[in-house]
């Protein structure tokens, strides 16, 4: 076994390798969806898994949602661990009542005896240029959805890691890949991939005094730039990347807002009856009295998503975050 | 027509011949061998059922005795109150025992909500196999034991699974063949057509059976396809489509017998379609006679699938009266069983809400949890203290509200 040497990789050659190195160790482990096979994937994620384990393994389906994520179902019946690409975001809709009436209840409606290992990865978000429908962020839909696991990576690190977690999960995860940091760069040794923290905590990627910043996905590196341009004014900013969303981490959450008495959540996708919403209340549930202020949200605005040459319009940036942090100081403003 | 010609040859340069080169691609195949024969295929009064192996004869119509009184006595217990709802396949029987018994121990059956008694029939122990519609539980059985998924109440899901299972124990190397059932409604959902295709595209080892019965609750056929047959529709996904009695047993039997073994073969899928009717409403909740005439339904009594297999046995000495009383005792003492053991309460734990949601508990759930047990407890203390309200420990307010 030959070491590789800690160099920068992306996200999505550490998502590629999270996928071949489970199909190595795991004969029951199939990858399917649209073009996942000869083309590798749009996104190339699955590249060279169909050269190296043959279609049976790698399998290119015919184009349809519902019925890519149904046949999974019945693989997982009979004992397969099925790895599904939606092509894009808006792309999974047809497969909703596949996820929703028999992927999230199987477990549930057979007490247990068919539980459905499957992970359906979506490549979700904006920032990418992508025409109507290649950018929804569909996250809260999933998590309003009983018996789904729904995570999403932020690092190169937890791509790898949290993708293995997944489809080691006896439960369906629900992997939302932030499309924009398919590209993003970390220094990563494929051979001696860094641990992680487990599905289902959150990580403080930066600690601070002043206020936390509550986000997941692509809007980490946002809130972690947001931290630094803050320091400027003064602000000592605490990020807290979620990684999951369902289950949360309250403990890591609430700890950290009680440490700094405020928070901003952010998030890309729309704020009505967005994440943020039930993040917010959370909080305010657990931190109380802790709390200087009301926990603000920072999302995209309510509305479809934009065309490509306004989505930077749309997407909340650092000043945005910025903004919101100044309006913490609610004491002041009466 | 004629103007529309002279106008195009007005045109400046249209008496210019330029031969089109032929399309790239052509259609691959005759599509006569995948057409269904128009008239459905039927073996009961005709001189092919002298060929019928009698052992099966007496074997389908013990099972249609048997599942006629199972239909009745379940209907009997949705007025008692000891069922939320059942649809009954009353006049469905053939199609449902013919499932139930083509298929071999390691097979696997999708039902539809409609199909309980072709799980029953299949060897599901008939309490189990109606919890879904007493409503202690979704499903009252592990499928995996006898290999048949849990009835789906949304239309047409269940055939994508089907697929997919039967795709899986290929790749294993398995002999299984998953049958799925599907009503003539649920032939106009997506996941038909996309579990067809598949199922084409990858030659699973499937079957699907369609029970055509006339309507999807109040909407007529007519309403629902033009196509010429159901049938008809394998042909556009490349399957052979086969069109049957579905009032007579040993036709959906053998049709179905020659398609499983087309799937065993690895030869592929198989559509066929079975014509019968729904004699009883749609459900008990259902009032039938503002949606069709008594008539029709008298025609199809006429050609009732227990009656039909009755007639036969007895012109071919295979049955006598001994026989036929046989099997309506026998019939009783299973709707009796089923009776009695209906009759008694459900015992149910209202912890296994939380029971089976995820593999490892969430921390949400642990809490939600801890909160029903307190008022568990609550409820069961004849002088509730405050104390119950630690015992919830949510964190929230919620608790102490309910209070």
């Amino acid at each position: 076994m030959t070491t590789t040497a800690v160099k920068p990789a992306t996200m999505a050659s550490a998502l590629q390798r999270a996928l071949r190195d489970a199909m190595a160790e795991d004969p029951s482990v199939h990858v399917l969806g649209e073009d996942v096979g000869t083309l590798g994937g749009v996104f190339r994620i699955t590249d060279g898994l169909a050269a190296e384990f043959g279609d049976d393994r790698c399998t290119d389906t015919p184009l349809a949602e519902a019925g890519i994520l149904g046949t999974a179902v019945g693989m997982a019946m009979y004992g397969l661990r099925p790895v599904v690409e939606m092509q894009f975001d808006a792309f999974a809709y047809p497969s909703f009542e596949q996820l929703i009436s028999h992927v999230a209840k199987m477990r549930n409606r057979t007490r247990g005896a068919m539980p459905l290992p499957i992970t359906v990865r979506v490549p979700y978000g904006g920032g990418i240029g992508g025409v109507e429908h290649h950018s929804d962020s569909s996250e809260a839909y999933y998590m309003a959805t009983a018996g789904l696991h729904v995570v999403t990576p932020a690092t190169v690190d937890d791509a790898y890691g949290m993708l293995r977690a997944a489809i080691a999960s006896d439960d369906p995860v629900v992997f939302l890949e932030p499309k924009r940091l398919y590209w993003s760069k970390a220094q990563w040794s494929p051979d001696e991939p860094a641990a992680v923290e487990p599905i289902g905590r959150a990580v403080v990627r930066r600690r601070g005094t002043s206020a936390t910043l509550i986000t997941y996905g692509p809007s980490v590196p946002v809130c972690l730039e947001a931290a630094e341009a803050a320091r400027a004014e003064g602000w000592d900013l605490e990020v807290v990347d979620l990684r999951s969303l369902v289950p949360f981490d309250d403990e890591t959450v609430a700890a950290s807002v009680r440490r700094t008495g405020r928070a901003v959540v952010v998030h890309e996708s729309t704020g009505f009856g967005g994440p943020g919403g039930e993040i917010a209340a959370r909080v305010t549930e657990r931190c109380f009295h802790h709390l200087e202020a009301p926990v603000l949200r920072v999302a995209g605005f309510d509305i479809p998503y934009p065309p490509p040459m306004l989505e930077r319009h749309h997407l909340p940036g650092v000043d945005r975050v910025l903004d919101a942090v100044a309006r913490l100081q609610w004491e002041t403003e009466s | 027509m004629k103007k529309s010609s002279t106008s195009v040859q007005e045109l400046p340069g249209a008496a210019v011949r330029r031969p089109t080169p032929p399309p790239a691609w052509q259609p691959r195949t005759d599509p006569a061998p995948l057409l269904p024969d128009p008239e459905p295929f039927r073996v009961l009064g005709t001189p092919a059922a002298a060929g019928a192996d009698p052992a099966l004869l007496l074997r389908l119509y013990t099972e249609l005795v048997r599942g006629r009184r199972y239909n009745t006595q379940a209907t009997a217990l949705t007025k008692q109150g000891r069922l939320a709802v059942y649809p009954s396949s009353t006049g469905q029987e053939a199609c449902e025992v013919a499932a139930a018994l083509v298929l071999e121990d390691r097979d696997w059956l999708f039902p539809s909500y409609r199909d309980t008694l072709a799980a029953v029939a299949r060897g599901l122990d008939p309490v189990q196999a109606l919890t879904l519609l007493r409503g202690d539980w979704h499903t009252g059985y592990d499928p995996h034991e006898h290999r048949v998924a849990p009835l789906s109440t949304p239309l047409a899901t269940q055939l994508p699974h089907a697929v997919g299972l039967a795709h899986a124990a290929r790749l294993k190397g398995d002999d299984v063949v998953a049958l799925a059932l599907v009503g003539d409604g649920g032939t106009s959902e997506g996941d038909f057509h996309e579990a067809l295709n598949f199922a084409a595209v990858w030659r699973a080892p499937v079957v699907f059976l369609v029970q055509n019965n006339g309507f999807a609750i109040s909407v007529p056929l007519a309403k629902q396809s033009a196509a010429p047959s159901l049938a008809h529709k394998a042909v556009g996904y490349g399957m052979p489509g086969r069109l049957v009695d579905g009032n007579d047993a040993i036709a959906v039997h053998t049709v179905l017998a020659e398609a499983m073994d087309r799937a065993r073969r690895g030869e592929g899928p198989t559509l066929v379609e079975a014509v019968t009717y729904r004699v009883e409403a749609h459900t008990n909740a259902d009032d039938a006679t503002r949606y069709r005439e008594d008539s029709e339904v008298q025609a199809w009594r006429a050609h009732d699938p227990v009656k039909l297999m009755e007639r036969e046995l007895l012109e071919r000495g295979v049955l006598d009266e001994a026989g036929i009383k046989k099997a309506a005792e026998g019939a009783e003492v299973m709707a009796a069983r089923l009776r009695e053991r209906m009759n008694a309460e459900p015992t149910l734990d209202p912890m296994d809400l939380f029971t089976h949601v995820y593999a490892e508990q969430t921390t949400q759930l642990a809490e939600q949890a801890a909160l029903l047990r307190a008022e568990l407890e609550a409820s069961a203390d004849p002088a509730p203290s405050g104390d119950a309200r630690d015992a919830g420990s949510t964190g929230g307010e919620a608790a102490g509200e309910r209070r």
